[in-house]
This record gives C-alpha cells, structure tokens and sequence, in this order.
C-alpha cells in the first residue's frame, strides 16, 4: 500500500515552487508526480503592455541567478525583429557576461547540492568563491546579480582595463578550485556514499524525457545549444562538451565542476581575442518600432536550454513573448530519478537537476491508513534525511554492494 | 589521508581573517560605475518627460514644478526602482545619475522618493 507524501509547494528562498506527491512504501519511493504553476506571475502577458525596451528587464526578472541568459536571450531574438546585427566587441562581452554567470550559478549549486547532503564546510567554500565571480561581475556591469548588460543592438557598457586584469585572475582561480572541488568530490567518503547510484536517469530515458543542460550531459547526452546552434561569439571559441556517463547524482555534480573550467577557458579565450575598440552597441532610440516579424532565440543558460519566442505587430509594444525555462523541461525527469530510492534521497536527487527548490520547503505526510498527518518543512526533511543516513549507513552500503 | 582532503583547506581558512563583514558596522566598497540609488538635479532639469516614458517599472512620474522650463518635474519613487539606468541613458541635460549608495532600506517609502 503506497503512502501519498506531498512535497511543496511555496519556499520564499526559491524562485520558481513547485509541488511533488510522491508515493512511498515505506522508505522507498514508488512513484512521483509534479505539479507546477504556484509562482504564475503573469510575465509573458506583463510584457506585452511594455515597450520592446522596457522588456528587456522584465526579462531579466524571470530568473534571479540566470538573469543575463534571459536579457541575453531576448535580446538576442529582438535584434532579429529589428534586423540590427550587434557590433563584434558587444557579442563578445555578452558572452563573457554569460560565462561568468554559469560559474557562480555552478558554484551556487554546488554549495545547494552540498548542503542538502549534510556536508556544509563544502558549501561555504564554494560560496566563497562564488563571492570573487560577483565581484568582477559587479566590476563590469555595475551590479552583483541583474546585471542589466544587454540592449537591443549589443551592450551598454565597456568593460575596462582594471576589469580585464580581474576577470583574468578569476578565470585562473576558478579553474585551480574547480581542479581542487573535483578531486574532493571524487575521494571524499561523504559525498560518494550519498550520491553515487542515486538518481539514476538512463541515456534513452533522458533523451526521451527531453531533458537539456547537465542533467542531459551527465547522462551521456551531448546536448548543448553553444555548439548545436552556436550563438554569441561560441562559434569561433575553441570548447569542449563535457559529457559523463555516471547517469547519478554524482555524475551531475562532476559535470557542473569541469563545465566550470570549460567556462574558465572560454573568458580567457574571450579576454584574448577580443577587439580592443570598436564600438558595442548599434544605436536605436527606445521609442522605435519594429517592422512586422517574428523570431525565436536560443541561449545555453547554465541550467540547459532556454526558449524565447517573439512576436511583432509592427507596435512599440511586442504581441506575444513565450518563455521555457530549462527547469520545466528537467522536472518531468525527477519523477525517473526517485523511483527505488528511498525518502532521504529525495532532496539531492530534486537538487540534482538544478530547479528552483521550492518545492521542498513544506512536506506534508500523510499515512493513507491512520488518516494522520504531518507537516515538515525543508529543513526538517534535510535533518531528517542526514540522520537517517547516520543510522543507516552501514546496512545501505552493505545493500548498495 | 586520514583527517580528508578538506583538512588543509580548513587549516588554511583557520588562520584568515573571515570573508564575512559584519554590515553595517563596516561597510564594503563598490567599484566605480555602481548602480546605486539615482539622484537627480532640478537645476538641470527642462521638464521633457523622457524618463518617466522609458522608465520600465513606472517609478518616475510626471509632477507640477515652477522651477523647469515646462512646469513639471520628475518625481522618483525609488521603492520601486531596479536600477536598470534607462533613465540615465535617456537624459539629454544629463540631470539624473546613478551613486555608489546601496543602503536601499528604509522605514517609510517617501525617504528614498526623490
């Protein structure tokens, strides 16, 4: 008899909640369903009563940590409504901004991951590290997180020499540390015992769920929209797909660590050939109106492939914006992940995917049989995970063998 | 290793000073080019309405002034600004400007209204 244990929905650190009911016999999970839209803000309906330019910060407040993706992405789609190509030196700064963006997105993930197990000294490191990507980032756009960089027709600011010099002493300490969190990952007992085998998501399951981003790589998809269809400045930039074949837990956290030093890779690279002047921005008035068109826009953000979908009427105001966000495309693959795995598995396998953790905030079990109900919130399941993992330990390697 | 792979890091933060700052005893530095709180200068100011057009979020409105060229000025309503900058870009006096102050929290609303 499978026990309903409803997970969500609303956690006010996260940004998009999400609601699960997962059936549990026991300990162990045999099935999962997400509901989703308990954050419905009405954005893509908002945008279309904003000028073309004024959207492009509507955009940006889509998502918190991949704020430039999405300006980026818009923006990107917009030029093609108003048939202006960017200036070369604009292209290149826009990428290095969404670079730098995945590597403090990886590195807030991978302190989330870390926590969620119960290894937190690992957390504050990489939010440490983190703080020297924010830094620089604040140095070029004059922001820490929204960075407001992109504009209809290149980028609104140049970056300086003092910022050039930074962003190359970032790049080679992100990549010693990322050097270092891969050796830690892969020898450190903790972390193996709890995410080695766990969340297993097939190569055919992933390509049929269609998941995109590092959940899809780290199951041996090589799915990557900067190589696939190459935007930016990607096309001329000499990088590699990181693919592993671990298809768990452990093979997510292994592939955001070397997708780091990838990204590490490709600012140095950036910094190298960009052209030191020229201009970055085609000017255009913020009252213009585009001719009748329609585009679509593809950008890597750092948690997959993100979607926008434009449509002019030849109006100030745009007729249709369509937003996907790489989240919605991976969460269908949760409910593969958790089958067979038991309660305290859940929290690393949902952090796994890089979603917007709400969900997690508030479980309510309910034992179908005495009728009884209990209310846990996020945290109370994260202790309650750790501690059964204590207690258990010896038997789940034993088992696990 | 016996102690783990972590124990020359922890050895290492042991004897650092923290990354931490207590604000707001001390306060951090912002480089230049932050985009901080506007501020806006009436003098400048001819009243043309521009920045309350592109303004995204509507925080600038249009009120009465006697002192601009075509009686009205804009008032910011900074509780509702994101600090996009649109408005800086647009100003053909070069009236409004972006500083380096970040301390956003306020009891009542009409102390960062400008």
């Amino acid at each position: 008899m499978a026990v309903k244990l409803p997970i969500g929905p609303i956690h006010p650190m996260l940004k998009e909640p999400m609601n699960f009911t997962f059936y549990v016999e026991g300990e162990v999970v045999v099935d999962a369903e997400p509901n989703i839209g308990f954050v419905h803000r009405g954005i893509e309906k908002l945008a279309e009563k904003k000028t073309w330019f004024q959207n492009l910060y509507l955009c940006e407040k889509v998502c918190g940590i991949c704020s430039s993706a999405h300006q980026g992405c818009y923006a990107q789609g917009a030029e093609k409504i108003f048939e202006k190509e960017p200036p070369e030196k604009a292209l290149y700064i826009r990428t290095l901004m969404w670079e730098l963006e995945r590597l403090h997105s990886h590195l807030l993930w991978l302190g989330v991951i870390m926590h969620e197990i119960g290894f937190d000294t690992m957390f504050m490191y990489t939010w440490k590290d983190r703080e020297r990507v924010l830094d620089l980032a604040e140095l070029i756009s004059g922001r820490r997180v929204g960075y407001s960089i992109n504009t209809i027709g290149g980028v609104r600011r140049d970056i300086s020499h003092e910022a050039i010099k930074m962003a190359m002493d970032v790049a080679n300490y992100i990549t010693e540390r990322a050097k270092f969190y891969e050796r830690v990952v892969l020898t450190e007992r903790t972390i193996l015992d709890r995410t080695q085998g766990i969340g297993y998501l097939s190569k055919t399951d992933a390509i049929r769920l269609n998941t995109v981003g590092p959940t899809a790589r780290a199951s041996g998809v090589r799915r990557d929209v900067r190589q696939d269809i190459p935007y930016g400045v990607y096309e001329e930039s000499p990088f590699s797909i990181v693919v592993d074949t671990g298809c768990d837990v452990l093979a997510r956290i292994i592939v955001r660590i070397r997708e780091m030093i990838i990204s590490a890779e490709i600012i140095k690279w950036i910094l190298f050939t960009m052209p030191k002047t020229g201009s970055i921005q085609v000017k255009l008035s913020p009252f213009t109106k585009p001719p009748e068109n329609e585009a679509i826009s593809r950008v890597e953000a750092p948690r997959g492939e993100l979607f926008y979908y434009l449509k002019s009427n030849g109006s100030q105001y745009p007729e249709r914006v369509k937003i996907r966000t790489p989240t919605f495309a991976n969460i269908v693959s949760v409910i593969h992940m958790v089958k067979g795995h038991y309660i305290a598995d859940i929290p690393p396998i949902v952090a796994g995917i890089d979603p917007c953790l709400s969900c997690m905030d508030r479980v309510i079990i309910v034992d179908v049989n005495k009728e009884e109900k209990k209310v846990l919130s996020h945290q109370e399941l994260r202790r309650y995970s750790i501690k059964w993992y204590k207690k258990n330990r010896a038997w789940v390697r034993e088992e696990r063998r | 290793m016996p102690w783990g792979i972590l124990s020359k890091e922890a050895i290492k933060s042991f004897v650092k000073k923290p990354v931490t700052i207590s604000y707001p005893i001390n306060e951090t530095s912002v480089p230049d080019g932050y985009r901080g709180l506007l501020s806006f200068d009436i003098t400048k100011c001819i009243g043309c309405g521009l920045c309350s057009q592109v303004c995204p979020t509507g925080t600038i409105r249009m009120i009465p002034d006697e002192r601009t060229k075509t009686k009205r000025r804009p008032l910011f309503e900074l509780a509702k600004c994101v600090f996009c900058g649109s408005c800086v870009e647009v100003c053909p006096r070069k009236a409004i400007s972006l500083t380096k102050n970040y301390h956003t929290a306020v009891i009542r609303k009409d102390e960062i209204t400008i």
